[in-house]
């Protein structure tokens, strides 16, 4: 108010410009209005680039898609869905987001806790080890396990295998070997990120805490489940609820891989099955009603985990 | 201070959830959509129309711009500018296919794949029918290759080879086991070869894919298919259980076969293990020629060309496998002059020379096969020898075609993924097994 009466007395001949620009400021300034632009951006490019394409999804999910040909089929995509083949990519994108949730909360952990310690040299140098295979290209590090991980005798895995007495393994071609090549991809690239979170979280525990518990003749481990696990409960909360999310949503590890078509379908995913049926195969009806049932998935998943942890109680209850 | 850290989290997981889930695959697209190559022929041409094709095969992309310069040389008053885009295998295919389906991005010319060609021929076809071109001069195109490219009568697809299956013989190792290649004419012969080479090498006499290579070639040969002329699936009839039977029958009865490492013909620990003599022969189609002269340089002068052994009761002697059709695309702004350049670099007799002397595929026209440009010495006949289309033009009558239909590229997602693998990796489904239960798979969604 008091710039405006400034304005009038000094030079009344911008009076009317100045005006208006500040009402428009005063507009955009009011509290009722300023939140709603500083999340516009946010919800403009959520808008188009989420939630137009999921609900273009639900809509295509009941079509069949061709070229100058797209008709409504009713449930006929989702009645195709449930067979083997689902079943199967249903199984392992459990499974591996079980062992990816299992090791990418548990080992990141103690290695946070490590990186925190006085005891360990180099602080620096690990951190940033451990995060690099998460800027590396996921189509490079396929190249290089495939080759690492590949069948002849004289690759690298296998000649550490057959260091122990073992016999050479067809690392690519078996079920458990391929779970195991997917889990350990996943494991390394996102082993960094995970370990920054937890750091972050342990920040937050007031050193006091630590001194008082020692006072009170709690050893290492007392103190690591009495001050320091409830302190990182919500990071833990919030990292397997990434976990479990990107652990359905699995591609990547299986794709590079395999290029899509794995022996016996041993590292079909349901993100790799939509992509095979949907986008190679062109079926993309099809492709977006095994998206839906995904969404589904995740979706109930995530609030019953969420709901078991307590995420959604007040602070008060 | 435990509980009040846990409620402000409790909105963020919500909406987190909520948002990932909904963007599955988002965040980190593992193909960009930058090409990985770009030629350019003809930019220094005022007033040239601008043609862009795009392929995933780089020597294809060399080939076309080479083949633009001589066009602009030819027709100056009629000069195109054309950019030829490489990418990646599948993200080339995708980008095609979404491009048709919104109706805009597509380049004028573009490589389908065998294997995803009949992708693009489903729903309102969205390629030019090159039957004018091609009609007049039927006669001197195998037509077994056409008709792969082709629905309802038209031709959508310039071939790039005929893709004649043949076999290459190890002469070192068929030598030291003293088995004279050309007493080989039937399978039976060449499982008894085979038993001789590994009796005296302790050599594989081949080894199979474990991906449609393995089974393909060899189902045409003995006169089935997977679809028959009408389109309805034959995957599990007889001849095909007998064929695949005797597949299995050559590694896990007879044990002259193995699987081949890496699962394919087109890995590196195949090239390794082929190069290092570690199988006495291959059957394969004629364009991998260039795999040998460009992997395997160790086998330069031992390797000879056969025709495929014959099986009793079918006289096909050689099958067209694989292979890529250049299609023009009908959103093209200059489809005409497209089609008269794709007739020019690949169809016209001249075209199909250079198919040879630039990139050593067997031309889709035999009337050039005797061709004196044809016979003009190359790394090819160095590398193999010299009667390389003597051999093509004596087995000309007998080359089985290939049935292609909308179902083609599951029914060979079912191959790589199951029949093989089932079959003769893990033994645990026989060939009839194996073959119904993927034909049931497809049926399901033939019948919806």
């Amino acid at each position: 108010m008091s710039g405006l009466d400034v304005n009038k007395s000094n030079n009344p001949s911008t009076l009317a410009p100045a005006k208006r620009e500040n009402k428009m400021l005063r507009f955009l300034n009011s509290k009722k209005v300023a939140p709603y632009i500083f999340v516009f951006p946010f919800i403009l490019s959520f808008s188009v680039l989420t939630l137009y394409p999921t609900i273009q999804a639900f809509i295509m999910s009941f079509q069949r898609i061709l070229p100058g040909q797209v008709e409504f089929i009713g449930l006929q995509n989702y009645q195709r869905i449930f067979n083997q083949t689902f079943y199967k990519a249903l199984a392992n994108s459990t499974i591996f987001m079980l062992l990816t949730v299992l090791i990418l909360v548990t080992v990141p952990i103690i290695l946070a806790i490590l990186l925190d310690s006085r005891l360990v040299k180099f602080k620096t140098f690990f951190r940033s080890a451990l995060f690099i295979p998460a800027l590396t290209s996921i189509v490079v590090a396929g190249v290089i396990f495939r080759l690492v991980f590949s069948e002849s005798d004289q690759a690298i895995a296998n000649q550490i295998v057959g260091f122990f007495g073992f016999d050479p393994i067809r690392w690519q071609f078996t079920a458990w070997s391929g779970m195991f090549l997917m889990v350990m991809m996943a494991s390394w690239r996102w082993m960094g990120v995970n370990v920054l979170y937890f750091l972050a979280g342990l920040q937050n525990i007031p050193k006091e805490l630590y001194e008082s518990a020692e006072i009170d003749g709690a050893n290492i481990y007392q103190r690591f489940t009495n001050v320091t696990l409830p302190f990182l409960k919500p990071i833990i909360i919030f990292v397997t609820t990434i976990s479990i999310i990107g652990g359905f949503r699995v591609f990547e590890e299986s794709y590079v891989i395999w290029q899509g078509t794995s022996p016996g379908n041993i590292g079909l995913t349901l993100v790799g099955m939509l992509y095979q049926q949907g986008i190679q195969q062109n079926d993309m009806g099809f492709g977006a009603a095994i998206g839906v049932i995904l969404l589904i998935l995740i979706f109930v998943v995530s609030i019953i985990y969420l709901l078991l942890t307590g995420a959604f109680k007040r602070g008060d209850e | 201070m435990k509980k009040k850290t846990l409620s402000a989290l409790s909105p963020l997981s919500l909406s987190l959830v909520l948002v990932l889930a909904a963007c599955s695959g988002g965040e980190d697209a593992a193909e960009s959509s930058e090409a990985d190559e770009v030629e350019v022929a003809g930019s220094d041409i005022e007033d040239a129309t601008e043609l862009t094709f795009w392929t995933f095969a780089g020597t294809h992309a060399t080939f076309f711009a080479n083949a633009a310069d001589r066009w602009n040389e030819e027709n100056p008053d009629n000069p195109i500018q054309l950019t030829a885009e490489t990418y990646p295998f599948d993200q080339m295919h995708n980008n095609l296919l979404m491009a048709l389906q919104s109706g805009s991005g597509a380049p004028d010319l573009a490589d389908i794949e065998l294997a995803k060609f009949s992708n693009f021929l489903r729903g309102d076809v969205q390629l030019e029918p090159l039957n004018d071109l091609i009609e007049p001069e039927l006669d001197g195109f195998m037509e077994e290759r056409l008709n792969i490219y082709a629905k309802d009568g038209n031709y959508y697809g310039a071939p790039t080879h005929l893709g004649a299956s043949v076999v290459y013989y190890n002469t070192e190792i068929m030598d030291q086991a003293g088995v004279d290649i050309d007493s080989i004419e039937t399978w039976d012969d060449y499982v008894e070869a085979g038993q001789t080479v590994v009796e005296a090498t302790g050599k594989p006499m081949t080894t199979i894919a474990d991906n449609w290579y393995g089974i393909w070639p060899y189902v045409v040969q003995k006169g089935s298919d997977f679809f028959d002329e009408n389109g309805e699936l034959t995957l599990d009839n007889e001849e095909n259980i007998e064929t695949l039977q005797f597949i299995d029958d050559l590694v896990n009865e007879y044990e002259i076969a193995e699987l081949a490492p890496g699962g394919g013909y087109h890995s590196e620990e195949f090239y390794g293990f082929m190069n290092d003599g570690g199988q006495a022969s291959l059957v394969i189609p004629m364009f991998y020629m260039k795999d040998f002269t460009t992997y395997m340089p160790d086998l330069e002068g031992k390797i000879q060309i056969r025709p495929m052994p014959t099986w009793s009761d079918s006289d096909i002697q050689t099958v067209t496998m694989g292979g890529t059709g250049t299609s023009v695309i009908s959103q093209s702004e200059n489809t005409d002059l497209a089609k008269e350049f794709l007739y020019f670099a690949k169809m016209s007799k001249e075209g199909n020379i250079q198919l040879w002397k630039e990139l050593g595929f067997d031309p889709p026209r035999w009337d050039v096969w005797e061709d004196e440009e044809m016979r003009e010495d190359n790394v090819y006949y160095q590398y193999f020898h010299d009667d390389i289309f003597d051999i093509l033009l004596g087995i000309r009558d007998n080359v089985g075609g290939i049935q292609i239909n909308e179902y083609t590229p599951d029914v060979l997602t079912e191959i790589d993924t199951n029949i093989m693998h089932n079959v003769l990796r893990e033994q645990n489904q026989t060939p009839e097994e194996a073959l119904k239960q993927s034909a049931d798979t497809i049926r399901q969604k033939i019948g919806n």
